[in-house]
């Protein structure tokens, strides 16, 4: 798994609550066996019209918003379906953080299995980073190792993570190894139970 | 309830609490938990990655018994002696047919009588029973919980950990009880409950929590009925929903191919799972069944829900300004004005199915509306029973006579238009009064409008074309 640690990047607004991981990939996408290339699905409906055009409206269409990394949400952001589709597509776009006032439970997880970074963060925080977008050219930093949001106009904001998932980000680590050193942990279980 | 259920002198535990302490593997201080997975459910669309996850690391599966599989997500609903024309979709179940075969899984294929939407045959073949952890690549696994199990969907990567190691990494998450005491009036279903819930707590109200839902009301509904309601509480963003086994699970248990071969004995371990009476939640929140209509949602999410009774919201009146923003983008889409009348809404389409509402009472409720009816001639309705043994059932009832009669298409198993990922999908501006969970933009099509309703709900619009207070239904 990719890692991260600290990351520099061009954020951007989706001043929406309640972005479901249908909006975030379309079904029609998730009959494919492989794991990459959802990038290009990303959004689809939203940012594509039905002749297949870039919506000019659509936050990530806009001109300013080419290159961005770090993405800015409402409240429940990857609620629905626990399509972990939703994930792959983000990190293929080039989305390496989200921050929201909150994620739903599964989208959440899924993230932390794919070197993306899900930052939950007060919703006056959330409300001062997209006025700050919205000026455009916004450079976030999001660290991981110092549990910190800033930019270059003072911005300095503490966030929380669980300590295990950071441990993991921070180094790539693979969480089915980490397990399988407990293999004989699992074994033992598995005996007393007479399973 | 008992005092048997707090032998050894523990602390009052939770149901919850006591599922998750038998299950614990390992728990180091202040991590996640390793938490051992009992049943292990798998569709096509999750699972091609996480196997072939397994096959790059040269890993195997490692309790396949403890694993069953389906295709049912993107499978074709007509001509299932074709091969399915879609090519993506046919690859995608041969896949799963190819990893279950490699990996040595159970697989209830197309032409299997057992084959279904994983939600429904999990429970029909017994494989589902009380006190167990249940996990499947797909978020409404919290459907299970209606047997006083801990269930709850994955993403693709958690897939594979189960697959290779049996279990999960956890922390531990909050509970909630949801009490609604009292009886629900004619016409009222487990489905307006639990969409009326939703609409309480919001969609994001549950989030982080396992919910219990606890009162008279859960306690008098059928195994199926309580189905529709865990099935749901992902919609309210809980981790999970579980509803306390008594003689109603075990009933339906007996005699079921995959239940236990002593009963006595399960039934003994099973009655000390209800939550104890001193064991206290993170929270909690009482309703009662009085306040309860037939509810339909008039949003893009499962939260923007009302009473048939009702008229369209109008956004102006809601103070919150993301919240006012949600509802004028949601009837923008939805094409509805506020103020108007739900009950005047004209609909296109109606569908009854999904892991929600497919199940054999919920086909006979339906039928029971339709009988003696036509459907609108500007409506086109169809029914997609959840199993291949729900279809025989209700064929072997007549009701497949009775829906067909009525104007109906009556279909083969599999999750159909509750997600549109086969050929049955809505066309853009169609309105749809639907039995499924989610109301997503573009869930049943592009453009598309949802409207979530019970299968009783859904019939009586599928005849007047509207949307109507089934309460008020003259049944012939």
């Amino acid at each position: 798994m990719q890692s991260f640690t600290v990351h520099t990047g061009l954020a951007v607004a989706m001043d929406r609550a309640n972005v479901d991981t249908d909006q975030i990939i379309p079904k029609q996408f998730l009959k494919r066996i492989q794991r990459s290339g959802f990038g290009q699905f990303l959004f689809f409906d939203w940012r594509l019209d039905p002749e297949g055009n870039p919506n000019p409206d659509f936050e990530l269409n806009r001109p300013a918003a080419a290159g961005c990394s770090v993405l800015l949400a409402r409240q429940n952001f990857g609620c629905g379906s626990s399509r972990e589709h939703a994930v792959w597509a983000l990190a293929d776009y080039g989305i390496r953080s989200v921050i929201a006032p909150s994620f739903a439970d599964i989208f959440y997880n899924n993230c932390f299995k794919n070197g993306l970074l899900p930052v939950v963060a007060e919703e006056s925080v959330v409300d001062q980073l997209m006025q700050r977008a919205e000026l455009g050219d916004y450079q976030l930093t999001v660290d991981l190792e110092n549990y910190q949001l800033r930019d270059s106009v003072g911005l300095d904001v503490a966030f929380e993570v669980d300590d295990s998932r950071r441990h993991s980000l921070l180094h790539g680590l693979d969480d089915i190894s980490l397990t399988l050193q407990q293999e004989q942990r699992i074994t033992d279980y598995e005996a007393a139970r007479g399973a | 309830m008992t005092e048997g259920n707090q032998a050894g002198g523990q602390a009052p535990r939770t149901m919850f609490q006591k599922i998750w302490d038998k299950h614990v593997v390992h728990q180091p201080e202040g991590e996640q938990a390793i938490l051992y997975i009992d049943l292990h459910l798998v569709h096509e669309v999750t699972s091609p990655q996480a196997f072939e996850g397994l096959r790059l690391a040269g890993r195997s599966v490692r309790r396949p018994e403890l694993t069953i599989a389906t295709p049912d997500h993107n499978v074709p609903t007509v001509n299932r002696s074709l091969p399915i024309a879609d090519e993506i979709s046919r690859i995608q179940v041969d896949t799963l047919r190819e990893n279950c075969r490699e990996f040595d899984v159970q697989l209830y294929d197309l032409d299997s009588p057992n084959q279904g939407i994983v939600h429904v045959i999990g429970p029909e073949m017994g494989y589902t029973q009380p006190g167990m952890t249940i996990v499947c690549g797909d978020s409404h696994t919290a459907t299970h919980g209606a047997f006083g199990s801990l269930a709850f969907g994955i993403g693709t990567s958690e897939v594979e950990h189960v697959l290779a190691t049996q279990t999960l990494l956890q922390y531990k998450p909050r509970t909630m009880r949801l009490n609604v005491d009292g009886q629900l009036g004619a016409g009222v279903t487990a489905k307006d409950v639990i969409l009326y819930l939703i609409g309480k707590l919001g969609t994001a109200g549950g989030s982080g929590y396992v919910i219990e839902f606890s009162g008279s009301v859960f306690r008098d509904l059928s195994m199926e009925r309580r189905m529709t309601v865990c099935n749901m509480a992902i919609e309210a963003g809980a981790r999970a929903g579980m509803i306390a086994p008594d003689a109603t699970t075990f009933e339906y248990l007996q005699g079921r191919q995959q239940a236990p071969a002593d009963m006595a004995a399960a039934i003994r371990q099973w009655e000390q799972l209800p939550s104890d009476e001193a064991a206290s939640f993170d929270a909690e929140h009482s309703y009662a069944a009085a306040d309860i209509a037939p509810q339909v949602t008039w949003g893009t999410n499962p939260g923007q829900v009302a009473p048939i009774t009702d008229c369209v919201p109008d956004p102006a009146a809601c103070e919150d300004d993301t919240e006012r923003r949600g509802m004028e983008s949601a009837l923008a889409y939805m094409g509805l004005d506020p103020g108007k009348p739900l009950q005047d809404l004209a609909i296109d389409r109606v569908f009854i199915g999904s892991c929600t509402n497919s199940r054999i009472e919920d086909l006979r409720a339906a039928a029971q509306v339709l009988k003696g009816y036509q459907i609108s001639a500007d409506v086109q309705a169809m029914v997609v029973p959840g199993s291949g043994l729900v279809k025989r059932q209700a064929e072997d009832e007549g009701i497949d006579t009775v829906f067909q009669d009525a104007g109906f298409e009556w279909r083969e198993a599999g999750c159909s238009m509750c997600l549109a990922m086969n050929p049955d999908k809505l066309e853009p501006g169609e309105r749809c009064a639907s039995t499924s969970n989610r109301n997503f933009e573009g869930r049943q099509g592009k453009d598309g409008r949802t409207h979530l309703v019970s299968p009783e709900m859904a019939a009586a619009a599928a005849i007047r074309g509207c949307f109507v207070d089934v309460r008020e239904w003259d049944f012939q």
